[in-house]
């Protein structure tokens, strides 16, 4: 599909896509003094009357948002992805375990957070999210699919932890191609059956770029944009096992837990095929511009790439 | 407890015969269950008995999801015994139920969880949260249009909890005059006094300086219980909080003011005892 190169950075979705679901009444959106960073302020400054701020108080929000859906309401809760994880428990006794339909939204995830350095980079959050019986976990690639994911929460029911970036980065979908998401469903940015990169988040487009590289050696990629992390598309990973043969996923996030921990629970109970992993490799970040850090700890095209090589190799026949 | 009509109001001699009654059955699901916290559910049940039994509670007992019912939010979840007791008193639960408490597949699950008991507003088990839900209850009641009364009850051991006065800060902030807190000060926690493990001082004072009006009562007295309800329900201009002193284990001469039984069943010989000073 062809990728319009501009756009902005999938926290700018979140802002949009509240704004076009903001005229149903039982929306409401709730913040911890991160609006502006969120981008849930677009929100506030529209509908002041349907937006409450916390101040700096997780864990009181997460619950002020669980009393709010226990009484009709759509909240949608946001902070930086950290700063969700003060919350934990609460999100897990009680948002998780009543079932309460509350989408909270952790923007500044990964070290592509860049220069606020280790403490504001999540580099666990979908791990932590992912262990959560009945909730929905999501980290969106751009605006677009960000904005279009946002919307098909309001008709999701439970619990729905969704990561944003902070950074601006090139488009992977247009107005049309975002329209075919769906929450749940994989998507196929590009097809080929030699090796399948599965990415989420930033690190779409730098398996997108590696599949180009590995085009030019002959080899020919298929890239899926697994914005759904949970829960995960399994028949899309089956379909894609059989085509291709091995797998590398690619995560602005541990490898511990993730979507590379997703993918190796699943191919290890059903289809086996071989798994390489991108991601961070169980140390925390630092300063630094983006794509420094990127660099430093093995995030970038040229490490997909090269998984995508060693994958293919393990391949047995 | 009413169903949007007018009832006569129970006496002062019916409520308190509806504690002992609740009472009994706080220390016979206990002991049947071999588990639980009954310390803590004898301290609060006078003030549950005045909320339910004097129709404070706007609630439709045929109805027990009726959205625009006033909720009432168990914070110290572990206190269940007391809750189901009330919910016995009020057709929800049967005596069968209460006696199914922590086994599995019960109504009456260990926590009160909203997810597994009719009229449970919440699901309760980790402490200091429920101020932060009924906070959000709040919030919604009014932008409803609501004159719908949320009523959370939480632990002195409990409000160690910082989410408390987080939630505290935020309820005057957003001038939740339909909140009402009660803190069933009773002066013992999970290991021993609330005063060895971490005194929280003067109650009334500190949720003062956060803004709230606030009732300092006897816990224990219906009296003083019904008239505290009463003038706190009359508050809209801001969240009003009643500290009531309390007796843990009260009615029950070796619980009271014993932390043994803030998480002890009674065994058969002390249910015995239990039974025979409560009939």
């Amino acid at each position: 599909m062809s990728a319009p190169s501009t756009g902005g950075a999938s926290r700018d979705g979140y802002g949009s896509g509240l704004l076009r679901i903001a005229e149903d009444p039982r929306v409401v959106v709730i913040e911890a003094d991160l609006g502006k960073s969120t981008k849930s302020c677009h929100f506030r400054t529209k509908y002041p009357s349907k937006s409450f701020s916390m101040g700096i108080a997780e864990q009181n929000m997460m619950l002020v948002a669980a009393g709010m859906a226990a009484s009709g309401k759509i909240p949608f809760a946001s902070t930086f992805a950290i700063f969700t994880e003060r919350a934990f428990e609460q999100i897990r006794n009680g948002i998780a375990r009543p079932g309460l339909t509350v989408h909270i939204c952790g923007s500044h995830g990964g070290i592509h957070t860049g220069t606020d350095g280790s403490s504001a980079q999540s580099i666990e959050d979908l791990a932590i999210y992912r262990t959560i019986p009945g909730m929905a976990v999501l980290h969106p690639c751009d605006d677009l699919s960000a904005e279009e994911l946002t919307v098909q929460l309001l008709n999701h029911d439970g619990p729905t932890y969704m990561r944003t970036a902070r950074n601006k980065i090139g488009r992977i979908y247009d107005h049309d191609s975002v329209r075919e998401l769906k929450i749940g469903r994989g998507s196929i940015i590009r097809r080929g059956n030699d090796v399948c990169i599965i990415a989420c988040g930033v690190m779409v487009s730098q398996a997108l770029v590696a599949a180009d590289e590995l085009a030019d050696s002959g080899i020919d990629a298929a890239v899926i944009d697994m914005h759904t992390l949970k829960p995960l598309d399994t028949e899309l990973v089956d379909s894609m096992a059989k085509l291709c043969g091995c797998f590398v996923t690619a995560e602005d996030h541990s490898v511990i837990g993730g979507l590379g921990g997703a993918l190796a629970e699943h191919l290890s109970t059903g289809i086996t095929a071989p798994l390489e992993m991108v991601g961070v490799r169980d140390e925390f970040g630092q300063s630094g511009e983006s794509a420094e850090l990127m660099l430093k700890m093995g995030l970038t095209s040229e490490d997909i790439k090269n998984s995508a090589l060693k994958a293919i190799s393990r391949k047995s026949g | 407890m009413n169903s949007g009509r007018e009832h006569p109001r129970a006496s002062i001699e019916e409520l308190e015969e509806m504690s002992r009654r609740c009472r009994i059955n706080i220390v016979k699901m206990t002991h049947e269950a071999g588990a639980g916290h009954p310390g803590g559910s004898l301290s609060a049940i006078d003030l549950m008995v005045g909320l339910y039994g004097h129709d404070f509670l706007r609630i439709d007992t045929d109805d027990a999801d009726w959205e625009d019912r006033d909720r009432f939010i168990m914070s110290k979840g572990h206190a269940s015994p007391a809750v189901y007791s009330i919910l016995n008193e009020i057709g929800y639960l049967s005596e069968d139920d209460l006696m199914s408490f922590r086994t599995l597949g019960s109504v009456c699950q260990g926590h009160v969880d909203m997810k597994w008991t009719k009229g449970v507003d919440f699901s309760a088990g980790s402490l200091g949260m429920g101020l932060s839900f009924g906070l959000g209850c709040s919030l919604a009641a009014k932008m409803d249009g609501s004159n719908r009364t949320i009523w959370v009850m939480v632990g002195d051991g409990e409000i160690q909890e910082g989410e408390v006065w987080e939630a505290a800060m935020a309820a005057d902030f957003h001038s939740a005059g339909n909140l009402k807190l009660i803190v069933d000060r009773n002066g013992i926690q999970n290991d021993d006094f609330v005063n060895v493990q971490m005194e929280v001082g003067d109650v009334a004072s500190k949720f003062s300086s956060f803004g709230w009006e606030v009732i300092e009562i006897d816990g224990h007295s219906m009296q003083e219980i019904l008239k505290a309800l009463d003038m706190a329900k009359s508050i809209i201009h801001a969240p009003c909080v009643i500290v009531a002193k309390t007796v843990k284990g009260k009615g029950v001469s070796f619980m009271e003011g014993n932390p043994e039984f803030h998480g002890k069943a009674p065994n058969d010989n002390e249910l015995r005892i239990a039974l025979e000073e409560l009939s």
